[in-house]
């Protein structure tokens, strides 16, 4: 199409605003994402102080990385859920018979009835493929009950969550199983040698920058072919240095964490090298790796294909989706099957870091990715929510219980504090949505 | 009794309201012949015949059969309830007939869902708009038919485009392309709604309540339009609650009663004052008893 007279060039000017909201309007900058990070940094900087610096360590953030991955997955899928006005209770239990089932596969199934032995190369693969199509039909399975048969979703993930946690102790009586796999044991981030190293984490980075900057290219060359109002230059280029200056402080503070002295010994003596001063750095943990893949294909899904664009439509007016001839069930079970592919991938994460399959695996993990999901922005009212929003959302409450282990707040306690905040940031951005409306 | 607003589905007006006395009336032009319609040069576009919907045990339409020309504007009419949305819905794809025929072109049509009524060149600006509210105008034009770059992901470019050119045609001053239709005027929304129907090459167009939640100069621009259109040769069923609205722009009348049809009218034919008596008491002009008439205008 050629370039639409219609077009109204000026409504964005290069003149350089005056207040701090229409700067992030004209640089247009999601205001709830910043406030996110703003909430992120004061209790990051908060528990700092209050733990005498012993939170922004390279080995505090480390872990937060990982412990927040396997919630973080799932509350990128748990977003499109509650976009299409669904909800999932189950995905703790799903989390649970999956692990129980992919920790049968590698254990039982795969060395002995198909014969491949102990400790194959191909074991990891092969236990999570098959995981994640488990975690694919109990999710069809939620989905078309709830989608072709109308009951709806709190009362089919309800009891699919006594479904699936009983179902379990059909394995073995519910005794623990391990050990794992050597090999899917790094997908849990458990160890040194379950992350990039300091090379690849860099090489990761750079990936990442480019990707940012080539995406940032192609949007404004896109605008520019159709006349669009273009984003100031200044704009582009803070957006452009933020974003990388994010990415790099991450890879850096990842290669600042060491190996352990005594496995940094072993390994300096087994390649016969001399252990470097600062050590030997651990880098990104792999269980990010897969989330930060994860999220970018969520995003992907929920931002540029149809199958995102309905789920949002159907959340926004389902009467008017189905009237613009969007297969609406389909549209529907499909949330579900993803959100099983999702539990099975944070299955994988969860069971090869304890390096077992225990019985109350992923026990409250429902409760935790739909806080994510909701301080992330997603409105039970359907059809708003970001998937990167619900990342953060994820990262904001394991860093409240992080920070709240490192000053030893017991747990119960951590529970009154994790629910009140919940409470806080749903009513403050009520509040806030509904003082923008006005 | 004034004019309520027409936003949400089935609150049209008493008849009795609609902007005329209703009877008698002198000075509306010749006296009624009211007689079949001349023969059509033209095959029909759109035949529906003996369409029946039933909700539980109640009619909504009662054996219906109304007929659609190219270039044809048919005005549906009827009292709250008389079942014209509901015809109209079967039309549409958004509800199956219990039983009756759809003829497209002569050819028997099947149309089980919208996804078929739009396969057939049927487009419908719903009453309600029918948009989702949460994303921005681009997306609603072209919901279930979005265009695709080589990859096969959404080309937004291309969608705003196509959807600034449509909008710009109904309303120059819309400018509000990256915002939530949530956050737009009711003008703006209707100008949504009605991009959607007419970007696609409608050839039935399918109107209910098109200028419903419009002020004077929106309702001017949809009028041209369906002028326009008509020019255009596309075939228009136009649901209105005004009667003004329905002489200015159709050229024939279909009435409805309670889920039956009344008759389709000649709109040179007929006055206002036959329709609206059409419309209360739910029998042809000339079927009207004498009695019937004293007990309306005494009512």
């Amino acid at each position: 199409m050629a370039q639409a007279p219609a077009v109204q060039p000026g409504t964005v000017t290069d003149r350089p605003p005056r207040s701090p909201r229409s700067l992030l309007a004209a640089a247009e900058i999601d205001t709830r994402l910043i406030g996110m990070i703003a909430a992120l940094a004061v209790i990051w900087v908060g528990f700092n102080l209050i733990s005498d610096g012993n939170f922004l360590t390279p080995r505090n953030l480390f872990n937060l990385s990982v412990q927040s991955a396997s919630i973080a997955i799932m509350a990128t899928g748990m977003v499109l859920i509650i976009v299409s006005r669904n909800i999932d209770l189950s995905v703790g239990a799903v989390l649970a018979f999956v692990g129980y089932t992919m920790a049968m596969a590698q254990t039982d199934w795969l060395p002995n009835a198909l014969g491949l032995g102990l400790g194959h190369p191909a074991t990891w693969i092969i236990t999570l493929l098959f995981g994640i199509v488990v975690g694919a039909a109990i999710g069809g399975i939620h989905g078309f009950v709830v989608a072709y048969v109308g009951v709806p979703s709190f009362i089919v993930t309800l009891g699919g969550l006594l479904v699936w946690r009983g179902l379990i102790f059909r394995y073995q009586q519910g005794q623990t199983i391990a050990p794992m796999d050597p090999t899917f044991r790094l997908l849990g981030g458990g160890g040194p040698e379950a992350a990039l190293g300091a090379t690849l984490s860099w090489v990761l980075g750079a990936i990442i920058c480019i990707g940012i900057g080539y995406t940032l290219i192609m949007a404004r060359r896109r605008r520019r072919r159709y006349g669009f109002p273009l984003r100031p230059m200044w704009a582009e280029a803070a957006i452009t240095l933020v974003s990388f200056g994010v990415v790099i402080a991450a890879v850096a503070v990842a290669n600042a964490y060491p190996w352990p002295d005594g496995l940094a010994q072993a390994y300096a003596a087994e390649q016969g090298i001399e252990v470097p001063p600062g050590g030997f750095s651990t880098g990104i943990a792999f269980p990010v790796v897969i989330m930060l893949l994860v999220g970018l294909a969520m995003t992907y899904m929920a931002t540029r294909r149809r199958f995102g664009r309905y789920v949002y439509a159907i959340g926004g007016n389902p009467d008017a989706a189905e009237l613009g001839g969007i297969n609406v069930r389909r549209t529907i079970m499909s949330t579900f099957v993803l959100m099983g592919i999702l539990c099975a991938i944070s299955a994988a994460i969860q069971t090869a870091r304890l390096n077992a399959a225990v019985t109350n695996l992923g026990t409250q993990n429902e409760l935790d990715v739909i806080s994510a999901a909701v301080i992330g922005g997603t409105s039970f009212a359907g059809g708003i929510g970001t998937i990167p929003g619900a990342i953060l959302g994820a990262v904001i409450m394991q860093s409240l219980r992080s920070g709240m282990l490192l000053l030893n707040v017991d747990s119960p306690s951590q529970d009154v504090v994790v629910g009140i905040v919940l409470v806080v940031a749903v009513g403050l951005d009520v509040f806030l949505r509904r003082r923008t409306a006005s | 009794m004034t004019m309520p607003d027409s936003t949400g589905p089935g609150n049209l007006p008493d008849p009795m309201a609609m902007g005329t006395p209703a009877i008698p009336s002198a000075d509306d032009g010749p006296p009624p012949t009211v007689g079949p319609r001349p023969a059509a040069s033209t095959e029909p576009l759109v035949e529906m015949r003996g369409i029946r919907v039933s909700f539980g045990g109640v009619h909504a339409v009662d054996n219906v059969s109304v007929d659609l020309h190219p270039g044809e504007v048919v005005g549906l009419v009827g009292g709250n309830g008389a079942g014209k949305s509901t015809l109209m819905r079967v039309l549409s794809g958004a509800r199956p007939a219990d039983d009756g025929e759809i003829r497209i072109d002569g050819k028997p049509a099947t149309i089980h869902n919208p996804r078929d009524a739009k396969a057939y060149g049927i487009e419908t600006i719903y009453q309600t708009l029918a948009l989702a509210d949460n994303i921005d105008a681009a997306a609603n034009v072209f919901l279930g038919r979005e265009i695709k770059d080589r990859l096969g992901a959404l080309d937004d470019g291309a969608m705003e485009s196509a959807t600034r050119t449509v909008i710009g045609r109904l309303n120059p001053r819309f400018k509000n392309f990256k915002s939530a239709v949530r956050s737009l005027s009711g003008g703006q929304r209707q100008s949504v709604a009605i991009a959607r129907a007419i970007q696609f090459n409608a050839r039935i167009l399918i109107m209910d309540e098109p200028t419903a939640a419009l002020g004077p100069a929106e309702t001017s621009q949809v009028r041209d339009l369906v002028a326009q259109l008509k020019d255009e040769g596309i075939g228009i069923f136009l649901i209105s609650h005004d009667i003004h609205d329905v002489f200015d722009l159709a050229d024939r009348i279909a009435v409805m009663a309670t889920g039956k049809l009344v008759g389709t009218v000649d709109k040179h034919s007929v006055t206002k004052d036959d329709v609206l008596g059409m419309i209360i008491i739910g029998k042809m002009p000339g079927e009207v008893s004498q009695t019937e008439l004293q007990e309306l205008v005494h009512s």
